[in-house]
């Protein structure tokens, strides 16, 4: 699908989606709580089949985090961008690991380094850190005490 | 983990396998619940190489964060390091020299050899034929000599700057590529003699570590690993970059979905290479090997990703840029890690030897998945 329908498309399924202009690919923003139906959606339906989902990650605003899920249809080949903000003091979202397996090792990536909380994940444990670490080392407020290439 | 009981409340064992295990290659950690020597399930414990590259991007410049990225996937350091600089040219919106777009095609795929020669007798070691690993070693010194007469090093290259490469090839580089590729054409029917058609090889790798096509598309596997399951996603074809529109190969994808699947895509993938070099080999244009940036180099407010084929799948790199100095968020999206998740589905239910052979055939490099 082109990305003018693919908008559209988008569009009819949850009005309330806002899209970003330029960029090389479509950026879509949902508000949290409707973000697991949405990608339930994209994933199911024929039309769109978005099977493949080849990056999840946050990104921490300073004011609030994304999460950004970039994901792919294998047998269409189009490509779509979904973004949700998160409050930065209590960041929750549902889980998508049982619709996209691989989101289950990225989502507890994401929760050790940023520190958002994965509802309904099967498995929510810290995976490179050890377990006693403290802070969410990606987020921009975080100072590592020895940072020896900071310029 | 040591000091905690080695039997769980229903009687299963639970065994650590790693993080110094010959099979891992590397300090990957694996925490396995066995039920007699069949396996219930797989833990793994990553982080022991984590240096988190991520972070330290954020305070590195666009010149800079390259060479980090060497030390990801360390054997496929020219690919990762081409993958940045395609972000940052998407960033500039620079046009490459055609030069640098061959020079850096060719070392493409002179990496993505080298790496599978190293996998191929490290399988191969890893079931229990140790010769194999010597004759990998000694075509691979060929290609470590070539990149070392260019690039000045042999493993983590450093080779690509946002623009072009860092220098023009070595007088030698094309006679020596060419010489190589004479000489690597004559042992690879060895390769096959020695491990492809050896019964017992194939009796170790077959019907072992089964992933469907779906289930692998679900785990974010790519590269040879998915390939071997029928799924179409060599980023060369599906979202060509840099001049592989240009070249002729072909993807290869076996319908297998077991180990020996996953064996036979590399080694045909190793002929396509040969094949791509060939092509471009005595075909690099003249004229600059560098596209003039500027000296500090700042990119635009936006996003910026680009995907390319490792040795081991896709590797993307995710930019997130205020307008700075530097990257405001860098993520790797890197092949081990998504390949590694689908190492419990592939191995549960299966003998603890198998999942040695199953390993061997995902080919992880652990500094890739820990970044």
């Amino acid at each position: 699908m082109e990305r003018e329908a693919l908008q559209a498309r988008i569009s009819a399924i949850n009005a309330a989606v806002t899209f970003e202009e330029g960029g090389e690919m479509l950026n879509a923003f949902v508000e949290p709580a409707e973000c697991r139906d949405l990608l339930q959606t994209l994933h199911n339906m024929d039309d769109l089949a978005f099977d493949y989902m080849f990056c999840l990650t946050c990104v921490d605003w300073k004011t609030h985090l994304t999460m950004v899920y970039h994901l792919e249809s294998t047998k269409h080949r189009h490509i779509v961008v979904i973004k949700s903000k998160l409050d930065r003091e209590n960041p929750e979202i549902d889980t998508m690991s049982d619709i996209w397996r691989t989101a289950e090792l990225l989502e507890r990536e994401v929760y050790e380094l940023f520190g958002v909380r994965f509802i309904n994940h099967p498995d929510l444990r810290k995976l490179l850190l050890s377990d006693e670490w403290e802070g969410w080392p990606l987020r921009k407020d975080y100072e590592d005490p020895i940072n020896m290439i900071k310029l | 983990m040591l000091e905690e009981v080695a039997v769980n409340d229903t009687g299963d064992l639970i065994i650590n396998v790693g993080p110094q295990h010959p099979s891992t290659h590397g300090v990957l950690h694996l925490i396995i619940t066995l039920n007699g020597e069949t396996i219930k399930n797989i833990d793994p414990n990553l982080g022991y190489i984590h240096r988190s590259i991520e972070k330290m991007c954020e305070s590195l410049s666009y010149r800079q964060f390259i060479y980090v990225t060497s030390r990801m996937d360390y054997l496929s350091s020219h690919i990762n390091n081409h993958a940045c600089a395609l972000t940052v040219e998407k960033g500039l919106q620079i046009e490459i020299p055609e030069r640098a777009q061959y020079i850096r095609v060719i070392m493409d795929e002179l990496t993505r050899l080298a790496s599978h020669q190293l996998w191929w007798g490290a399988a191969a070691m890893d079931v229990g034929a140790l010769t194999p690993f010597f004759h990998a070693f000694r075509e691979r010194e060929m290609i470590n000599e070539i990149m070392e007469e260019t690039c000045g090093a042999r493993l983590t290259m450093n080779y690509n700057v946002p623009g072009g490469v860092m220098a023009d090839i070595h007088p030698d580089f094309q006679r020596k590529t060419k010489e190589f590729l004479k000489f690597f054409k004559t042992k690879l029917p060895e390769y096959d003699e020695m491990v492809t058609g050896n019964i017992i090889f194939q009796n170790r790798m077959k019907n072992i570590g089964l992933i469907t096509k779906e289930d692998a598309i679900s785990y974010g596997c790519s590269g040879p690993t998915a390939r071997a399951s029928g799924v179409s996603c060599d980023i060369r074809k599906i979202h060509p970059y840099s001049i592989y529109d240009k070249v002729n190969f072909t993807e290869s994808i076996q319908t297998s979905c077991d180990s020996y699947g996953r064996y036979l895509v590399r080694m045909e993938e190793m002929r396509q290479s040969i094949s791509i070099i060939e092509q471009l080999i005595d075909n690099i244009p003249e004229g600059d090997f560098q596209a003039k940036t500027k000296a500090v180099i700042k990119l635009p407010k936006g996003e910026f990703y680009s995907r390319v084929e490792t040795a081991r799948g896709e590797l993307g790199v995710y930019i997130v840029s205020e307008g700075g100095l530097t990257p405001y968020r860098i993520k790797f999206r890197s092949p081990g890690f998504s390949n590694l998740s689908a190492l419990n589905h592939m191995a549960r239910g299966q003998k603890i030897g198998d999942m040695v052979a199953i390993m061997a055939t995902l080919d992880l490099v652990i500094p890739d998945i820990d970044r």
